[in-house]
């Protein structure tokens, strides 16, 4: 926190031109990777997507401390919300303004519901808690189609309403002011718009007193409860804002998807999160946002390139590329924990504390 | 002289063992109070129970009015009780600044909104908590260690920096648990005037403390647990020269030679 304040002070205009080329590539991004074709925008929007529910995560194993294998689930809830509220399944259309925050408010409150049993849990317990929350949500996604067809079980919901303010949908096509807008490029804006909220709402809960107070629960529990610390209300508030930020990307996720199905919703999916948070650095915003998205362009990046290449050694396709997805996605973990344990992109934190892990155990 | 705190009739039991019974005592507002005894007696027990981290079996505590038992950790901290621990714990991979601004978690107010929206009260109120932990690492004298890692400061440092961010909770009583262990002459000389100057400045300490010149000189009065049970209570000189006190320390045959010899003891 320190050490970016006399950073700012010391080079404004450095990091102003910084900020404005920033801004250039993610303004004319989407026409430029839309060139390759529409299907990488797509994909774009998926990595944005898991930014969001990266930096989610973070506020709840990075910051917090708490090990949450069922992230996955509100990512779900947020999805389903928007998919029922703004679907022909109940014939309900509500505007966006009515869901978005709906949404953000029931991920939440699943965020709390997950939360308050498990405020005595750490570690391995709390991890198999969550892991088991994780699947109880998705099964009854699967299986909530009768006595009362609420969720449609496992065909899932289909014809979901995109994101539309007033007559201006994301869905379609069109042109303003004379530049070709497709429907992905425009849902990249509206993405990249989340992200930076998100972003700027985690940067600065990070340098504040109730980020302080997740980093002293993190530290030591005892302690922090000593110092005065409700670490009951600050743990549910990680939960809660944790979860109302998968809340929003699975919101996003059905508008932009149109199709809601609970397997798009399994504990491989909480896991590559988890991964992503891990690999990129826990507790380092930059580095969440680097494991983000390396690992969510990493599948395509081998359907693009494993697949093409297997073509030309072998003339056919011996190992299909989402196969080895999760292969490659071990193999990475691996890798970084051998050769980068705090991660590609680490806190100076949390550096420290594999460092003197190191020390002990020599 | 007020009465801050006081215990009366405190048990507690970890299965078969009998950890405190019926335990009572009180402190009274600017002394400083000590809490001796041979190790296992409860003296840490004791402040565990005092600051609601264990649930005593029976007994009541009062501090500064308000009922202490049956309240959550952090009410007790609320109320102005603030402690240290025997075996460090500080928030290691913070910095020693950060620790002491998490110290004063309780007496601020910033919450998500304000945080979010940097608000001019947050950045007052984040500029006022940095400005007070600089003031007490001052206090303490560490001032020129703030941006180190807290596990990295020798270890008398980081006995400072936990009173540094027990103060910062603005304490009423602080509870020092034996806060010159491992400290060598020089540094328990330093230690023993910040506690006088703690108490001087109005904070009222509770100590426990195994070095005998130090809790002798500094405390007004003491308090000697043993198995669980106070074995005596009174102000230093009578303490030591208490028989039972003596027995203990020292065995039965000490407390009869210093019984038959005026003044052989201590």
């Amino acid at each position: 926190m320190m050490h970016t304040q006399t950073l700012q002070r010391r080079t404004p205009a450095l990091t102003l031109v910084g900020i404005v080329l920033t801004g250039v590539v993610l303004a004319i991004l989407p026409f430029v990777v839309g060139i390759a074709g529409q299907g990488w925008v797509r994909i774009m929007n998926f990595a944005l997507l898991y930014v969001m529910l990266a930096l989610g995560l973070n506020i709840v194993v990075g910051f917090a401390g708490l090990l949450d294998l069922g992230y996955i689930a509100f990512y779900a809830v947020g999805a389903y919300t928007w998919a029922l509220l703004a679907s022909p399944h109940f014939g309900l259309h509500l505007p966006f303004w009515a869901i978005l925050p709906i949404s953000i408010a029931v991920a939440g409150l699943f965020g709390v519901m997950l939360g308050a049993p498990t405020l005595k849990l750490r570690g391995d317990y709390l991890a198999i808690v969550t892991l088991g929350f994780g699947e109880i949500i998705r099964i009854f996604l699967t299986n909530l189609n009768a006595p009362v067809n609420i969720t449609n079980g496992p065909q899932g919901i289909n014809r979901i309403d995109a994101f539309t303010v007033g007559e201006f949908t994301f869905g379609r096509a069109e042109t303003i002011m004379g530049v070709r807008f497709t429907g992905p490029e425009k849902y990249y804006y509206l993405l990249l718009a989340f992200v930076l909220i998100i972003l700027l709402i985690c940067v600065r809960l990070q340098n504040s007193r109730i980020g302080r107070a997740w980093e002293a629960i993190r530290e030591d529990e005892i302690a922090a409860k000593a110092m005065g610390i409700n670490t009951r209300n600050v743990k549910l508030l990680a939960f809660a804002m944790g979860a109302s930020f998968g809340g929003v990307a699975g919101a996003m996720f059905a508008a932009m998807q149109g199709f809601v199905s609970p397997e798009s919703f399994s504990l491989t999916e909480s896991i590559s999160i988890l991964c992503m948070v891990v690999l990129g650095g826990m507790g380092h915003i930059p580095g969440v946002i680097l494991g983000a998205l390396i690992l969510a362009a990493l599948p395509e990046f081998l359907r693009a390139v494993v697949e093409p290449a297997q073509h030309m050694l072998f003339g056919a396709v011996i190992l299909d590329p989402e196969g080895i997805r999760m292969l490659m996605f071990g193999l990475a973990m691996v890798l970084v924990m051998l050769f980068r344990p705090a991660g590609l992109w680490p806190s100076a934190v949390r550096k420290r504390e594999l460092a003197q892990r190191k020390g002990e155990a020599s | 002289m007020t009465v801050l705190l006081k215990a009366q009739g405190l048990s507690k039991r970890f299965g078969g063992l009998q950890a405190l019974s019926d335990v009572g005592f009180e402190i009274q507002t600017g002394e400083i109070y000590g809490l001796i005894g041979p190790n296992g007696a409860g003296k840490t027990t004791l402040f565990n129970v005092l600051t609601s981290l264990y649930i005593p079996e029976s007994g009541t505590c009062t501090f500064a009015g308000e009922t202490l038992t049956g309240r959550k950790p952090h009410e007790v901290a609320h109320l102005g009780l603030a402690r240290t621990f025997q075996n460090i714990r500080l928030f290691g991979n913070l910095s020693v600044i950060e620790n002491v601004m998490i110290g004063r978690h309780i007496r601020t107010h910033a919450g998500v909104i304000g945080a979010v929206l940097r608000t001019g009260a947050t950045r007052r109120e984040e500029a006022q908590i940095e400005a007070r932990a600089h003031e007490l690492l001052d206090y303490v004298g560490i001032g020129h260690r703030a941006n180190e890692v807290a596990k990295s400061l020798p270890y008398g440092d980081q006995r400072r920096l936990e009173i540094a961010r027990a103060l910062a909770t603005d304490p009423k009583l602080l509870a020092l648990d034996e806060p010159a262990a491992g400290m060598n002459a020089s540094e328990t000389v330093v230690l023993r005037q910040l506690v006088e100057k703690i108490r001087n400045d109005g904070t009222t300490v509770l100590l426990i403390e195994h070095d005998m010149k130090l809790v002798m000189n500094l405390c007004d009065r003491l308090l000697v647990l043993e198995y669980g049970k106070v074995l005596a209570e009174g102000r230093p000189a009578e303490v030591q020269r208490n028989p039972k006190v003596i027995e203990a320390y020292l065995g039965a045959g000490a407390a009869q030679v210093a019984q038959t010899v005026p003044g052989a003891q201590a």
